[in-house]
This record gives C-alpha cells, structure tokens and sequence, in this order.
C-alpha cells in the first residue's frame, strides 16, 4: 500500500538542502560573504551548524519517508535562519544591510515554500490515516493461467472498472491510468508492477507523487476439479483531504465496496461471455448505483 | 412499434416505444409472429411481483423471424424463424456449461438487486421485472434477444406458430416439473394446477411412463383440458377434499411424486384460509400463498418427490417442514433451463408424439391485450391460454 504520495515538493526541498548544506560545510567563508554576514563573530561555527542541520533535512526528506515532519524541520531551520539574519541586520554596516536584505528575501520566499509542503504533507499523512481498503471476489469458469494474462495486460482493466477511463502500458513496465473525474474531467497517475507471479499474483502500485496514491493486489487461485478460478481482489486508495478528495470520494460513490463488487461481474461477464451484458432497464450494464430502476424495461429512442 | 407495457397493478396498456437495436455483437432483433400470456404474467398483473417499473413491456413467450443480427451470431440468417426461450443465458457461465441455463451467472445485470432478495441471482428473463434484469419483454411487434447464439431455434418445416411457440416456456417447464419426479414405471403423479403448465406436466408425465395422472383445480374447463388431452383422472378441490381423494386413489400410499404448477397466487377452497393468507401476503407476512404446495407435500407418499414449478417471488409461512423432513420427502424446483429441452422437444412434436396447441383457447391481436389479461385472469369464455398476434 502507497502511503507516500505528497507530490515532488518535499523530495525537491531535499535535493536543494543536499546543494545547500554541501556549499556551506565546504565554502563557509565565501558564503557568509555573499549573504552578509562575514562581520558576525563566530560566523564560520554558525554556518557550519546550518550546513549540517541542511544535510540532516536533505537526508530526511530524500528517504521518502516521514515527508510532514522533515518538512517541517525546515520550516524550524528557516526560523533559526531568520533570526540570525535578524540579528545581522541590527550589527552590519550599510553595504553589507543590501546583501543581507537580499538574503532575507531569498530566504523568506524558500519559508514560504516549506510551509506550503509541510502543510500539504501533513494533510496527505491525515489523508493516508483514511485509506479506504476494498476487497471482494468472484468465481469465473475459465482457468488461473488465461485470468492472469487477461489481468496481466492492464490496458484490459478500464473493459470492466467503470472508474477507469484507459490504462496504457510504457516499454518501462510503467503504466499511466487515467480515470473519469466528475464534470467531465479525468485524473491521471503512474503506477508499477511490484508483484507479478503468473497465475498466481498481480499487485501494482501508484508511484510517488500521485494525487490519489492506490494499489491493488489480485489473487487467482484455481477451484478443484475445473471449475475454474478464485479471483480476489484488494483495493486501496488514499484520497487526499479537502475538494480533490471529495472529489475523488465521488468517483467511487456511497458504497465503494460494491463498485468493486459490480466491476468483478462486468469482469466475469467479459472474461466469460465477451461483453458487457445490456438490458433495456441497464443499458450500460451492470451498475446498482446509477441504473437500477431509473428507466422502464423499454428499448432506447434513437 | 406497438408494445404491451405494464402500467401499474391490473392495468396494461398498448404503448407507441422506440424498436428494439443491436446492443452487443451477440444480440438479434425479432419480429415477433407470436406471443402468449402466461400465466406468471398474471402475478405481475396483479402486483406480486417486486422491482416492476411503470412502463415495463411485458412477454417472455414469443416466437418470430429473424430481422437483424449482430456480428457474433453465427448460428442464424436474417428471415430464420425462431422460438425464443424466456431465460436469457450466455452459454458459457459454470452454469450454463452444466445445463442450468435459467441460473445463468451473467445474463442478468441487475443481479445484486436480486441478490439482496433471493441470497443469489437467477438469470435475466425477459419482461419479468427489474430484478431479473430489467430486460423487455416479447408481447411487442418486435424484441431484442441477447446471447442470440445460445437461446433462440431455428424451426424448420411447416408447424404452425402454435404448436411450436409454447417451447418458450410452458412445454418445456411442464416436461421438467415430470422430470424431476424420476417417474418409474407404475407411478402415480398428481399436479395441482391444471392450467396449461399443468397440463403439459401431465402430458409430459404420460410421456415418461407414469402409469396415472391426476389433475387437481377448481375450474370445470381446464380439468375437462387435462382429462381429455393427457388422460388425466380429476379431482375438484372445491368439490372434493384432495388429502382423502389422493389417499383412496391410491389406497392409501399417496402419489408417487407431486408436481406444483399453481406457484405463488394459489386458492384455497376454506375462504377463512384463503382471507388469512390473502391477508398475510397484504400486508407483507408473506409474499406467496402456498395452499398447493402445502397439500402436495402433505399429499405425497413417503420417500417420494415434490416437484415446484409454480412461481414463488419471496417467503411462504406455515410450510410443512415436519412433514417433508420426517417422511423423508424430496423437493425439487427450478425455473425451467428450456434451452436444455429445445431440440428433444420439438424433435417429439415433429414424431407427432404431441401437439402444443391443444392449450390454445383464445387467439387475440397484440392491441387487444390489455382486455386479453381480463379474460385470462377471470378465466372468462373459459380461457385456457391466450396467444397473440401482431
């Protein structure tokens, strides 16, 4: 399960503290020129401290793990880091104020930008604590090795899960899933295979950075004396807080589980029959939450 | 086109629709040349039936010519004529490829709504109800059939529709209720409900070697039917008490197997009995008045079988399970897979071993439909069976 996705933000922070925390360990000298603040006593000790506390962030944030609270350590550095330009300020002389006000700035802007990360990444580690998790399955009358590869080539997916609007498969083993978002819009994300063992299993897994990150899990287990095949199916999905997530609620209804449910019998029926099976009353086919009973059991005009 | 749409509890109505298209490549579009009432679209007329939407066409024993054919259908050419059967099965389901045909596991879209009724969903039936699919029916100038490859003979040769357009339904789940019984030579099979299910039970019954038949109704006419056309012997439940009827006949023993083609509308002589389960069913108690198939259980010799091919929408109360447990009866039921029976049938009907028609007591236009289901319904002009044509 993908418990991650925040978006490239924190990773990209991390890979600026790593150039950051390097430069000021190596040329402390130099650095305290340019900002402004080579007058301060003990200028190299401080700028030191600052480039190890940078390198501590850059390792945090570019683990991938944990992204909120190392977010957040920077915007604590960037606190120290204000304070201390504070401090130059009042000591400097004129020339050496111009490139401390300059410093600020850069600095200031950097703040802003690790306060809109550490608060997303907060949000999105709420929104992890809500992964939905749906299971269901269903038996079909054909056997493990041909449900697997029809699985397996997950261009076949959107055949049958109606959230889906197409799944296109890259050389890279990577694939791109967009899904039909409300309005008319779509959402897209990328997602790997990270088990796949034939006629057995298949999980994949949205790749960081995804808005919605999810993963699914498909077991196919064969039923003695030929009656064909267990398929079981695990889905999560970690939709984020605020509008997307309602958004992304949506796309999955009241009752998720019986979406799943409803996309395993247009799987059976395709995997089995070669179609969706249409009705007059459903002419879309199987769909408890938008077909039943909204229209009589009569042909469509036109 | 012209379809008979079901407008509310005892109210249908000849309606202007939009014609039937190719929906999926397996699907082929009919022009009905024949359509009969069934006597289980009477539970939808009168209400019993749940998930029915205003507007509904109504049908699932049609015949006709083939009028268009979606890419998948091998089987057939435009201008075949055909018989449809009223379950909708896609042929490849566990199901299916084991004969069950009226369990379909795919053809009903609607199954979870079914689901949430039954535990499990049937297949999808056409005109019967959005639980069972939701799919139009065949009282209409023409109907869209799905999985066209799998459902529909081709009738080749010169019978006319009426001999061969009760393989839809009526023929094929009255030959299953006496198959079902595992009729040995000597047996004595008694069936209530002598409408025309009923009677093809007994004629079926005849046909797999039962020794006797008894037809049990209320209605002069469709008794006269049974007797004269399957040689059945007659008991009058409102002249008679059939407990003791059947123990006499038998001296004592019971009927062999007992077959049920009244379902869930069921009559009982007692008028107190019949307001107590006419009343129950009112207000919900129970969904289905089983008078018939309590006496068929309580009628049947020990160790032998109930068969069900009446209808049965939901619960039943006060069933006879001490009775079925401790004499250790069977009960058997199933809507009927008529695409199990298809060929063997209308092979029997070509050797001239039956004739289907013998049922037909009223033939009417398809616009005259809504006045068809008053006369079947209060079986006035003592009507049997009524067909329809365009």
């Amino acid at each position: 399960m993908a418990t991650r996705g925040t978006g490239p933000l924190p990773r990209l922070l991390g890979l600026l503290s790593a150039g950051l925390g390097a430069a000021l360990l190596a040329v402390p000298e130099r650095l305290a020129e340019i900002a402004g603040l080579d007058h301060l006593p003990d200028h190299q000790t401080i700028l030191r401290g600052v480039g190890a506390r940078e390198l501590g962030s850059a390792a945090g944030l570019l683990s991938g793990r944990r992204p909120a609270l190392w977010t957040w350590t920077r915007v604590a550095g960037d606190a120290m880091d204000l304070s201390v330009l504070g401090l130059a300020l009042r000591t400097g002389d004129r020339e050496r104020r111009w490139r401390l006000a300059v410093t600020t700035g850069v600095i200031g802007a950097v703040t802003a930008l690790d306060l809109f990360a550490a608060a997303s990444a907060t949000r999105a580690a709420r929104a992890n604590g809500r992964v939905m998790r749906l299971r269901a399955s269903v038996t079909v009358n054909r056997p493990p090795d041909e449900v697997y590869r029809f699985w397996r080539d997950l261009a076949n997916l959107p055949r049958f899960m109606r959230h889906l609007e197409s799944v296109r498969v890259g050389g890279d083993g990577r694939s791109r899933w967009t899904a039909k978002a409300p309005a008319g819009r779509s959402v897209y994300w990328d997602a790997e295979i990270v088990e796949d063992r034939p006629s057995e299993v298949l999980a994949w897994r949205s790749l960081p950075g995804t808005i919605v990150p999810n993963a699914g899990r498909v077991r196919f287990v064969a039923v003695p004396g030929g009656r064909g095949t267990e398929v079981r199916v695990e889905l999560g999905y970690a939709p984020p807080a605020g509008r997307l997530g309602r958004m992304v609620a949506k796309l999955f209804g009241e009752e998720p589980t019986q979406q799943v449910k409803d996309d395993l019998r247009r799987f059976k029926q395709v995997i089995e029959t070669g179609e969706i099976v249409r009705s007059d009353s459903s002419p879309d086919g199987t769909d408890l939450r938008r077909h039943m009973m909204r229209r009589p059991a009569q042909p469509l005009a036109g | 086109m012209r379809a008979n749409c079901w407008m509310g509890r005892n109210t249908v109505e000849v309606r202007e629709v939009p014609d039937p298209r190719i929906l999926s490549d397996r699907d082929a579009i009919v022009r009905v040349t024949s359509t009969a009432i069934c006597g289980s679209d009477l539970h939808l007329y009168d209400g019993y039936i749940p998930t029915m939407k205003k507007g509904d066409i109504l049908g699932h024993e049609f015949m006709g010519e083939v009028v268009e054919l979606g890419r998948e259908v091998r089987n057939l050419r435009v201008g075949d004529r055909v018989v449809v059967p009223f379950p909708i099965a896609c042929g490849h389901c566990a199901a299916c490829t084991h004969g069950f045909f009226s369990v379909c596991e795919n053809s009903n879209p609607n199954a979870a709504l079914a689901e949430m009724v039954m535990g499990h969903a049937p297949a999808g039936v056409y005109g019967y109800s959005h639980m069972l699919g939701g799919f139009a029916g065949g009282q209409a100038e023409y109907a869209r059939v799905p999985f066209a490859d799998v459902g529909p003979i081709k009738i080749e040769g010169d019978f006319r529709d009426e001999q061969v357009l009760f393989l839809s339904d009526i023929f094929p789940t009255g030959y299953m209720g006496a198959e079902m019984c595992d009729i040995q030579r000597g047996d004595v099979i008694a069936v209530w409900g002598a409408g025309p299910v009923g009677q093809f039970a007994m004629a079926s019954a005849r046909m797999l070697g039962a020794e006797r038949v008894i037809a049990i109704d209320r209605y002069p006419q469709r008794l006269r039917i049974a007797q004269e056309n399957t040689g059945a012997e007659i008991i009058n439940y409102e002249q008679t008490d059939v407990l003791e009827a059947l123990r006499e006949m038998t001296a004592g023993r019971g009927p062999d197997a007992c077959i049920d083609a009244v379902g869930t509308e069921s009559h009982h002589p007692s008028g107190a009995i019949n307001a107590y389960d006419r009343g129950k069913q009112a207000v919900r108690l129970e969904t289905d008045r089983p008078h018939a198939l309590r006496e068929a259980i309580l009628s049947c010799r020990n160790a032998g079988i109930v068969s069900v091919i009446g209808v049965y929408g939901g619960f039943v109360d006060k069933f006879p399970m001490g009775s079925l447990m401790n004499r250790s009866l069977t009960l058997r039921s199933g809507q009927c897979h008529v695409q199990r029976y298809l060929r063997p049938l209308l092979d029997r009907i070509r050797r001239g071993e039956i004739d289907p028609s013998f049922v037909v007591t009223h033939r009417m236009r398809l616009d005259e439909a809504p006045q068809a289901y008053e006369v079947f319904k209060n079986k006035q002009q003592d009507c049997n069976k009524v067909v329809l044509t365009a």
